[in-house]
């Protein structure tokens, strides 16, 4: 498959341990989320919330997202149309939170050959990620399926919403 | 054929999963014991999704509710969020709800809900607190929350354990705080790569329980889904005080020969007082080695830091000493029956009268909520778990991390400072 406008987009890449704090900043926490999504990042990159556009991809190293159980830490993400974050390894909770949100989260032990304003392709169910700027392409590891079932349906909401009314 | 023999998180994990064994990796459903959620990322978040859903939680009985963010409201929005917190329990009929009473970690045990062999489920990152009670608890963000509220399960993917032997007695002036710091440093922030991390040795068999919730708190800080502790007469013994029952849990050990993925040896005689550079818990070492930083502010507070013992270590070293001058001591005791057990014992009175204020029970500055934030380049010494960038403020401000011990006597020297040299001495 190769990578078309639909499914491409700009990588922010980022070190290790990027925590929730710098994500979705406790400053912000009691106001509405998408105050808080725009000062995503700001400690460590204050051009991120500004500068991202729809469909764009996070790359993290190690432990991406550790820290609080904050789930405005992958919502903020979304709100700014982050398409799927791809890091080593991630926080626990993120890593949960993300699938319930709708966010795909993708474990890729070779993000260090992605670069910053890379373009990329995703393929969660293939596996892979397609590099367009540097013509390579580098494996994902496999999401469970019931976290896939799960952002299939838009996140875990939605997909108790039909299991309680299909049930019904 | 033979028994396939089980860690302590598998047999807990077996047992809220309807089965005999599990074995690490298989991702399988739980029944939820209890769950906790707190005023910032409980009724407010769950509220609208159990609405649109159309239904309540599955039973109040098993739903603890605590206000311990937003405490006490400072301004009407945070006031907004506790009025709809007491709502929402109140609609939904759940009596265990406390309101302003003190950090939900702290809160649990202390009104007896905990017991060996639960599985729970906390809105909270530093859930595992309740593993120092044999309890298999880990944190959920609030969806994943509303879902258990709706269903009483969720799902989990049985962790590997890793196990954290420690044995010998601590020294005068080094604690549990200490203990988590040489680890985060060892181990790193991600050493517990969401497994659950086990807890043994001679070490732990002779720490208090809220030493021991101290570790199982920050194995949050490792990483780990949870930080399990078996249950023995000490946690039998505190249960009790708290007006709960122990139940036939207590006494139950992962089997001995269960594999593990890994385990660790430490001695606790050897551990000198610990420090932790801004901006992470790992950057931690000796505080023999620490930079003496001047310190703007220092801090006594959080589910990590502020339990009685805690407040207690502190008041050993100010006791008879006074807060350097250049420096503030923020004193928030982790809940009001904390602030009630160390008023009757003198501890409050030798932080008091050292100069520390005294702030509400909540998680506060800890989180970057509430009175004591830092300003531009401030720098603080924290008893807390976390000292990521800007978490406790201002964007450029400096968090170091040690034991209670440690930040009174930082206080006491306006610089970061060895508090065994206070120890020595007695009181001045």
């Amino acid at each position: 498959m190769t990578g078309t406008a639909e499914n491409t987009g700009r990588a922010w890449v980022y070190g290790d341990n990027v925590d929730t704090d710098l994500l979705a900043p406790g400053a912000y926490m009691k106001g509405p989320v998408e105050t808080m999504a725009t000062h995503c990042l700001e400690a460590i990159d204050p051009d991120f919330a500004t500068s991202a556009t729809a469909g764009d991809i996070v790359v993290g190293g190690k432990n991406f997202g550790m820290g609080s159980s904050r789930e405005q830490a992958a919502q903020v993400l979304g709100i700014l149309g982050i398409r799927a974050v791809v890091a080593k390894s991630f926080g626990g909770i993120f890593y949960r939170n993300a699938f319930n949100l709708g966010l795909l989260a993708l474990v890729c032990p070779d993000v260090d050959k992605i670069a910053s304003g890379d373009a990329l392709s995703i393929d969660p169910a293939a596996g892979k990620i397609e590099n367009l700027t540097q013509g390579t392409v580098i494996a994902t590891e496999p999401v469970p399926d019931h976290l896939l079932n799960i952002v299939g349906a838009g996140g875990l909401v939605p997909y108790l919403e039909k299991k309680i009314k299909g049930a019904a | 054929m033979t028994v396939q023999t089980l860690t302590l998180a598998e047999k807990i994990i077996a047992r809220a999963s309807g089965r005999e064994a599990v074995r690490p990796g298989e991702i399988v459903t739980c029944a939820v014991d209890l769950a906790m959620i707190h005023d910032s990322g409980g009724p407010r978040r769950v509220k609208p999704v159990l609405e649109r859903l159309g239904v309540g939680v599955w039973d109040s009985k098993r739903v603890v509710v605590v206000s311990d963010h937003y405490v006490p409201a400072f301004d009407a929005e945070s006031a907004a969020i506790l009025k709809l917190t007491r709502d929402w329990a109140r609609d939904q009929g759940i009596e265990n709800f406390y309101d302003q009473q003190g950090i939900c970690h702290v809160v649990l045990p202390e009104r007896g809900h905990l017991r060996p062999g639960m599985f729970v489920v906390g809105g909270d990152s530093h859930s595992p607190t309740g593993g120092a009670f044999g309890s298999y608890m880990f944190g959920v963000g609030a969806t994943d929350m509303a879902g258990v509220l709706v269903t009483g399960e969720t799902w989990i993917r049985v962790p590997e354990t890793i196990r954290l032997r420690w044995d010998g007695a601590l020294p005068d002036g080094v604690s549990a705080k200490d203990m988590m710091l040489k680890l985060c440093a060892t181990l790193g922030m991600d050493g517990g790569d969401y497994q659950a991390v086990e807890y043994s040795g001679t070490t732990i068999a002779g720490l208090s329980m809220t030493e021991r919730m101290t570790l199982s708190n920050m194995a949050a800080e490792l990483g780990a889904q949870a930080g399990l502790i078996a249950g023995d007469e000490t946690t039998a013994e505190y249960i009790r005080q708290a007006g709960g029952d122990p139940g036939a849990f207590v006494g139950e050990q992962g089997d001995e020969d269960a594999p593990c993925r890994v385990e660790h040896r430490f001695d606790a005689f050897a551990l000198d007082p610990q420090v932790a550079a801004p901006h992470s818990p790992a950057n931690s070492g000796s505080v023999l080695d620490a930079e003496k930083a001047k310190l703007d502010q220092c801090y006594i507070g959080a589910c990590t830091g502020a339990k009685l013992n805690d407040l207690q270590m502190a008041a050993r070293v100010l006791k008879g000493r006074k807060v350097a001058s250049g420096t503030r001591l923020f004193v928030a005791p982790a809940s009001t029956r904390i602030t009630a057990q160390a008023a009757a014992d003198g501890t409050l009175a030798a932080l008091t009268e050292a100069g520390a204020i005294l702030l509400p029970s909540g998680c506060g500055a800890c989180a970057g909520y509430g009175a004591g934030v830092l300003a531009e380049a401030e720098v603080c010494i924290s008893s807390t778990a976390r000292n990521f960038k800007g978490r406790m403020g201002a964007k450029s401000s400096q968090v170091y991390l040690g034991s209670p011990f440690t930040v009174a006597a930082s206080a006491v020297m306006g610089h970061i400072a060895d508090p065994r040299d206070f120890l020595a001495e007695g009181a001045a």
